[in-house]
Parts: structure tokens; C-alpha cells; sequence
């Protein structure tokens, strides 16, 4: 009785550590999988052709040039969109809407959050670009412009929810003290509470922007799917095609093992590293951020 | 350092010393015996280490980080701090009642069967004879007998602390340790703990750290005055606190420091 | 001067103010709208049939039926693998693992393994569980790969929920000779279990309505059967929605706004669920 009883618990015990270094080894797992796919590239196509404007697999043009510049104009402007509005709501909720409206209000922009990309890009088609084509009379309303503004509305419930968790938790004494010393609630904000929280804003930001950056469905519906080099910033009223765009529409349809099989999952290493880069970033913040506020409390 | 006439010795602590990981030290070189069926008082300023030491007795220590443990403690005989050491078992045979008392977020009855349940214990007839006569210990039966399946939560402080000691009961330890039972608790309820003290230590041997000097003075058999992680002084209860022999002990029992 | 300058301030704030409410609102109202018109628009194509039949007519006529059940099965899918593993993950980070460096290693994989773009799931998904494993574009590849995309979800809520139970219960639970695992069995799962539940469905949820990583591992464009095995290819909704909106020429465009009522009724149905446990186990709470 007793017997069994250590023996199961010592299996427990070892299935439940196993697991707990199960990310460790999914990211481990992923990285090599794309290494494994994606290397290969650099020993079919020159790097200088990898790095060149012209996207056209099927006369084994593979310059990913055109993709990046694509997923860089729609990223930029979805941040365009998405900082201001996600911040300005992430301080209304926090600071100045009452507290029973903060109940309603985050989870429903948290339920936007929740909404499946594919439905914002069928909007997109169906009713973003339509009007965008009339408004600025365009020849295609499916534009770079159409990602930004639906990516925008895809980062927004990201950093509203980080953003005002963060202002959330500025200990209360912080605006008791403000206020006391004679500034306004406005003052306040932008001198004690904001600064108070920056690190945490800071994090918000960088992760509502990464989650643009990797979103496929919608970009793939609105950008249009032009391969052309976008540097200019009136590229931003023409059609675009995105690094994830490109990723999901080609696989599809080509040959595994084949060049563009491989130059396809280069890019995807590509994408790997980016987000590895802004996750990392993003949460030596919050470690760093931690650690002072340990400090101060200790 | 220890009375001539000590009854004969239910757990026997030998030059025993615990340095906390973060560097503070909290016991240093204590050596004395706990007395069978006597109700033994550790009792001194906070941070004397007296409830370092009661977690020593039933290894609840090992959930905090320890940096430096020496020394022995015998617990009929049988070193309980050598790695060796069965400290499931142990912990079923020294109970332990807490300063606040933490009800499980079960039933009166299912706080009171979880120690036999998890050591097996699957026969109904043993675990219903065990509820009663546990909470007939702890002077509880007569005002739950009715509602054994309510929350336990909705009890009194009272008598969620009196529930805590039959919980403990409940295993049949051979040690009962109390740390500050009472401290939360009114005089009423301080006093119905006291008193089934009293009854309990015909069974079992107890060890409590009291709240105050007072209830010290009112319970103690022996006395153990610990400060600063030293055992200072070890008599019988009385001469402790009428005729202590160490003059740090007597500035403390006639409220000087502390 | 004192005076003129207080006034100052008091319309600064004032226009402040009204400016961060008009922001707030420009943020919120295109989600009410977005969907409530997919409703109003979706409403009228849903019916019995919609969601009970087989499509017909190179998809143009009919029910949607294998879409759903498909993203019902894949649903399930993703849940028997990450719903396991994630809890005990979380478990291993409340409850085990030492305050070390291994362990921030843990946290940062996790935090990575949310950012990962969704279509590098999928690609993953295709190098590892279609091509290596050879498990064909099928069911149980598109589960897998979705269920590894969810694990951070479910890791975090539940080690969230676990921490929140109260610290005593288990040190009370130590002291009367239970183990460490008797101990998470009977007393934290137990008190954490609304916290996991809601982290559970709201990964899910989010696996539901994913359709990168399910492109290249178990997607059909068309299956005018129900899948049979999990080495079978599915349908499912999201997929289906921008296949009928985007791959189809004379898509009629109440099937497409029915699609994506039905998609979305699925998905934040799951997320109202969520909320409700939450919200019902917090008022039940004894602590």
C-alpha cells in the first residue's frame, strides 16, 4: 500500500517535470524544423538573388526583398494606428472612465481580440476596400492601407489589455501624492501615472506590433498580394504582399523539397527570428521592470 | 541545562543549530528534553526561534530554504533529521496547529478525515469514529455534531481554530505542537483551548509556543525561554515565572523587554 | 492670475479628457459594429439546413456541416494534447519548479512560443508532424500543430489560477503527512480548477478560429464527406470562410456572411462561457 503509493507519485512527479520543460523543447523543436527546411536555400539560390526586388518563383525569381518591405509598410502602419488608439483607450479605461464602465469595456475590447482573423479579412474584402477604393478613388481598394487599419484593430486589444494592466497596477499612493501637491488628474497621468508605468506601456507596444507582424488571414485577404517593392510611403494606397502572406498563399501549391518549398521556409525562419527578437525584448522589459520594483519594495 | 526531576523524555533535542538561507541565523547549539505527557512551553520575544524550532520537529523546515541544519533530534530514539527519515510518517505522528487558523475549503467532516484519508484510510467506520471522538477532544462535537457536512468556512474563528486541533487529533499523533493557537481568538475561545489542553496532555505530549506571557504562566509545565536563538533558561512551569534563575528571563517575565 | 491660471489647467483636462473618450470610443465602436453587422448580414442565411447539411453546387447551395463538425473535431483535437500537457506545465511552474535560471528559460520559451506567427506554426506543423512524422495533411497533424500554438495560452491561465490559491492550504496539508502530490490533487487543482477552465477554453477559442497553421496540415478545401479517421483531412471554418470569400467566383454573399456569423457565434460563444465560469466561480470562492 504505501509501497505503490511513493512509486506513483514518483512517476507524477516525473511526468509533471517533463512537461514543465515541454516549451523549451517545442522551441527548440520549431527552430530546428525551419532550420532544417530553410538552409538548403543557401545552397540552391546565390544570396545575391535572395536579396533581390524581383519576387517571381515561377521563373525562380526568389528576391524576398519585396516581401519584407511589404510586411515592414503594413507593420508601420498598423502601429501608426495601433499605439495611439490602444494607448489613448488603455488610459481612459484606467484613469478616467468610472469603475464599473472598466468591467465592461476590457473585456470587450479583449473580445476583439478574439475575433478570428480570417472574418476581419472577409470584412475587409467585403466592406474596408470597397470604401477605401471610393473614398480615396483609388484603382484597388485591397492595399497596403486595408492591412494597416485591419492589423491596427488586430494589435489594439494586445495593447490596450498590457497597457491598462499596467497603469492598472501604479500603486494608488503614487496619485494620492500628485493630487495632494496640487496637480490635476490630466497632470497626473501624464507626469506620475504614465511614467510610473512605462515599462509595462513599453511592453504592451512591442507585443501588440509583434502580433502584427505575424498575422497572415487578414493581410493575405486585403494587401492585395503584389510582390512589389514598397519603399515609398505613397506604397502605402498600392497593393502589397507580406513575408506571412507569401508563406500562405505559395505552400500550398509547390513541391516539398523543391527551391521554393525551401526559400518559403527561409522566410519563415526569417519570421521565426523576428518575433523571437521582439519576445525577447519585450520581456527582458517586464524582468527588468520587475526586478526595480523588488527593489523598491524590499 | 535542565530540571534534575524531568519526567522521562519523550523527544530529546541534542546541540541542535539552523541557519536560514538568507544568512539570518535562528537557532544556535540547543540542547534540551521534552517530557512525556507534559505540556512544554517555548516562549520568549518574536524572532527567539521557537516556531523555527517546532517546525524542526515534524520537518515542516523543509519547505524553506535552509542553509545550515546540525545537530539532533530524538524522537523516541530515533533521529527524526537524518535524511533517512520517513517524513510522511513523521508528520502523521507531530501534528501541527497553526497561528491563524486555515480550514480546508471542504466540509467540517472532510477537514477532519483528510490526514487518515491520505495515509489510506478507506473504512467508513473508522473514519466517522475518528471525526467524533477528535472533535469530542477539541470540545467541539456538541456544537457541530448537527452540521458535520457544512463548509467548514462558516464556523466561528473559535471554532475553526478548535476544528484545526481535531484535525491533528484526528491522525492520533504521539506530539501535538502548537504555534500561537490562540492568538487570534477571544478570551472565551482561549480559554476552551486552554482548557482541553489540559485534558489532551494525559494522552499526548505537547509543545506550545504561547501568545503571551500570561497564557505561558497559566499552561506551562515546563518552560523553555528562548532569545535570539538561544535557549536561555529550562525549568519547571512555575519557578520559571516566579523564580526564574537567569536575569534575562526575569526582565522578560516581568515585562522589562519584549 | 492665480485664478486665470487654474482655469487654464481645469480646460486642459477638460479637453484632455474628452479627447481620450473619443479615442476609447473610436476603439470600441468598430468592434460593437463589426459584429453586430455580421449578424444583421449573417442572420438570414442561417438556418437548419445551413448548419445541417452537406454543400452543394461547388459549394454555392447547401449547409456548411463539415466545416463545422471539422473545426468541432479539431477542437477536441487540440484539447486532448495541449490540455493535458498544459496543466501539467503549470503545475511544474507553481508548484515545483526552484526560483533558477532553467526556470526563467521556461518563462521565456513560453513567452516565444506566444509570439511565434501563426503561418510558422503551420510550417512547422508540415516539416515535423506531415512530412517527418508522415501523418499526411490530416486531423491529427492539424490538432498537434494547433495544440502547441494554444500551449502558452493554457500554461500561463493555469499557473495563474494555481498561484492564486492560498499558500496555508498546502503547508496545512504538508503538516497532516500529505504529499506533495496528494497535496495538488485534492486541495490546489481542485480551488484552481474555474482559473484553468477559463484559460482552457479561451485557448481554444483561439485555436477555433486559427486557420494559418491548419492550411498546409489538415485543411480540405472540399470534402464532401465527414472526415472518418484522424489521418483524414477536414474542412473546417475558418478555412472555409476564406475559401468561399476569396477562392470561389459567384460565391453568393449570404452563405459567405452566414459562414462568418456561425465562425463567430462558435467562437465567442466559447469566450462568453469562459467569462461565465470565471465570473461564477469568483463569487463562489470561500477565500
Amino acid at each position: 500500500m504505501k509501497k505503490s503509493l511513493t512509486w506513483r507519485e514518483y512517476v507524477i512527479t516525473r511526468a509533471i517535470k517533463v512537461s514543465g520543460y515541454s516549451a523549451i523543447v517545442f522551441v527548440g523543436l520549431i527552430f530546428f524544423f525551419l532550420l532544417r527546411e530553410g538552409l538548403p536555400v543557401f545552397g540552391e539560390v546565390p544570396i545575391s538573388t535572395l536579396f533581390n526586388t524581383r519576387w517571381y518563383p515561377i521563373e525562380e525569381y526568389y528576391g524576398i526583398l519585396p516581401l519584407i518591405t511589404g510586411s515592414l509598410i503594413v507593420t508601420i502602419g498598423a502601429a501608426l494606428v495601433a499605439i495611439p488608439f490602444g494607448i489613448g483607450t488603455a488610459v481612459y479605461i484606467a484613469e478616467v472612465s468610472p469603475r464599473w464602465m472598466r468591467e465592461v469595456l476590457k473585456p470587450l475590447v479583449e473580445l476583439l481580440g478574439g475575433l478570428p482573423s480570417v472574418v476581419l479579412g472577409f470584412l475587409g474584402i467585403l466592406v474596408l476596400s470597397p470604401y477605401l477604393r471610393v473614398l480615396l478613388d483609388l484603382p484597388t481598394g485591397l492595399s497596403a492601407l486595408a492591412g494597416a487599419l485591419l492589423l491596427g484593430g488586430i494589435a489594439i486589444p494586445t495593447i490596450v489589455s498590457i497597457a491598462e494592466d499596467a497603469l492598472d497596477a501604479v500603486p494608488r499612493s503614487y496619485r494620492e501624492g500628485a493630487w495632494a501637491l496640487g496637480a490635476t488628474r490630466w497632470q497626473t497621468i501624464w507626469r506620475v501615472t504614465f511614467p510610473a508605468a512605462k515599462s509595462g506601456v513599453l511592453t504592451a507596444i512591442m507585443l501588440g506590433v509583434g502580433r502584427a507582424i505575424g498575422e497572415t488571414m487578414t493581410v493575405m485577404m486585403v494587401t492585395g498580394n503584389a510582390p512589389v517593392l514598397a519603399i515609398l510611403p505613397g506604397s502605402i494606397l498600392s497593393p502589397v504582399r507580406t513575408m506571412t502572406a507569401t508563406i500562405a498563399a505559395e505552400m500550398g501549391e509547390v513541391a516539398s523539397g523543391s527551391v521554393h518549398y525551401h526559400v518559403l521556409f527561409f522566410i519563415g525562419m526569417v519570421l521565426f527570428l523576428i518575433s523571437l527578437i521582439v519576445n525577447i525584448a519585450a520581456s527582458s522589459v517586464v524582468f527588468r521592470s520587475k526586478k526595480r520594483a523588488e527593489r523598491i519594495l524590499s | 541545562m535542565q530540571p534534575a526531576d524531568l519526567p522521562q523524555a519523550k523527544v530529546s533535542i541534542q546541540d541542535l543549530s539552523l541557519q536560514y538561507a538568507d544568512g539570518t541565523e535562528s537557532l544556535r547549539g540547543i540542547s534540551f528534553d521534552i517530557p512525556a505527557n507534559q505540556i512544554t512551553v517555548l516562549f520568549g520575544p518574536a524572532g527567539g526561534g521557537k516556531s523555527t524550532l517546532l517546525r524542526c520537529l515534524n520537518r515542516l523546515n523543509d519547505l524553506t530554504e535552509v542553509k545550515k541544519l546540525d545537530g539532533k533530534i530524538l524522537i523516541e530514539g530515533e533521529n527524526i533529521l537524518d535524511p533517512k527519515t520517513d517524513v510522511i510518517a513523521l508528520r502523521r505522528r507531530v501534528g501541527m496547529v497553526f497561528a491563524r487558523p486555515v480550514v480546508l475549503p471542504f466540509s467540517i467532516r472532510s477537514n477532519l478525515t483528510y490526514g487518515l484519508e491520505l495515509a489510506g484510510e478507506r473504512r467508513k467506520s473508522r473514519l466517522t469514529e475518528a471525526v467524533e471522538r477528535s472533535l469530542s477532544q477539541a470540545a467541539l462535537w456538541e456544537e457541530v455534531k448537527d452540521r458535520l457536512d457544512d463548509p467548514a468556512i462558516a464556523l466561528s474563528g473559535g471554532q475553526q481554530q478548535r476544528l484545526c486541533l481535531a484535525r491533528v487529533l484526528a491522525l492520533q499523533p504521539a506530539i501535538i505542537l502548537l504555534d500561537e493557537p490562540t492568538s487570534g481568538l477571544d478570551p472565551i475561545s482561549t480559554g476552551k483551548v486552554e482548557a482541553s489542553l489540559q485534558e489532551l496532555k494525559k494522552t499526548y505530549t505537547v509543545v506550545l509556543v504561547p501568545h503571551s506571557v500570561q497564557q505561558a504562566a497559566r499552561t506551562a509545565d515546563f518552560a523553555a525561554f528562548f532569545l535570539q536563538g538561544e535557549l536561555v533558561e529550562y525549568a519547571h512551569g512555575e519557578e520559571a515565572f516566579t523564580n526564574p534563575k537567569d536575569q534575562r528571563t526575569e526582565d522578560y517575565v516581568t515585562g522589562r523587554f519584549g | 492670475m492665480k485664478r486665470f491660471f487654474s482655469i487654464d489647467r481645469d480646460i486642459v483636462q477638460r479637453l484632455g479628457f474628452s479627447f481620450l473618450t473619443i479615442m476609447a470610443v473610436v476603439t470600441v465602436v468598430p468592434i460593437i459594429s463589426v459584429v453586430i453587422y455580421i449578424i444583421v448580414q449573417g442572420g438570414p442565411a442561417v438556418s437548419w439546413e445551413f448548419i445541417s447539411a452537406m454543400p452543394h453546387d461547388g459549394m454555392r447551395a447547401g449547409g456548411i456541416l463539415p466545416a463545422i463538425i471539422g473545426t468541432i473535431y479539431l477542437t477536441i483535437g487540440t484539447a486532448v494534447f495541449s490540455v493535458p500537457l498544459g496543466i501539467a506545465a503549470a503545475i511544474y511552474l507553481s508548484e515545483y519548479a526552484p526560483d533558477n535560471r532553467l526556470t526563467q528559460l521556461i518563462r521565456v520559451a513560453i513567452i516565444n512560443l506566444a509570439g511565434i506567427p501563426s503561418v510558422v506554426y503551420g510550417l512547422f506543423g508540415l516539416g515535423l508532424f506531415v512530412l517527418f512524422l508522415k501523418f499526411g495533411t490530416s486531423i491529427l497533424a492539424a490538432s498537434l500543430t494547433l495544440s502547441i500554438m494554444t500551449l502558452p495560452v493554457i500554461i500561463s491561465a493555469s499557473e495563474e489560477a494555481l498561484r492564486s490559491v492560498p499558500q496555508p492550504f498546502r503547508t496545512v496539508s504538508i503538516s497532516l503527512g500529505g504529499t506533495r502530490w496528494q497535496t495538488i490533487r485534492r486541495i490546489v487543482l481542485p480551488e484552481a480548477l474555474p482559473g484553468i477552465l477559463t484559460g482552457v477554453i479561451l485557448g481554444l477559442e483561439r485555436a477555433a478560429g486559427e486557420t494559418a497553421p491548419i492550411l498546409f496540415t489538415g485543411a480540405a478545401f472540399f470534402l464532401p464527406r465527414l472526415p472518418g479517421s484522424v489521418f483524414d483531412a477536414t474542412m473546417a471554418l475558418p478555412y472555409h470562410l476564406f475559401v468561399i470569400s476569396t477562392q470561389v467566383p459567384e460565391m453568393p454573399i449570404q452563405i459567405q456572411y452566414g459562414t462568418a456569423l456561425v465562425l463567430i457565434v462558435f467562437v465567442l460563444g466559447m469566450n462568453i462561457i469562459a467569462t461565465v465560469v470565471r465570473s461564477r466561480a469568483r463569487a463562489k470562492r470561500q477565500w
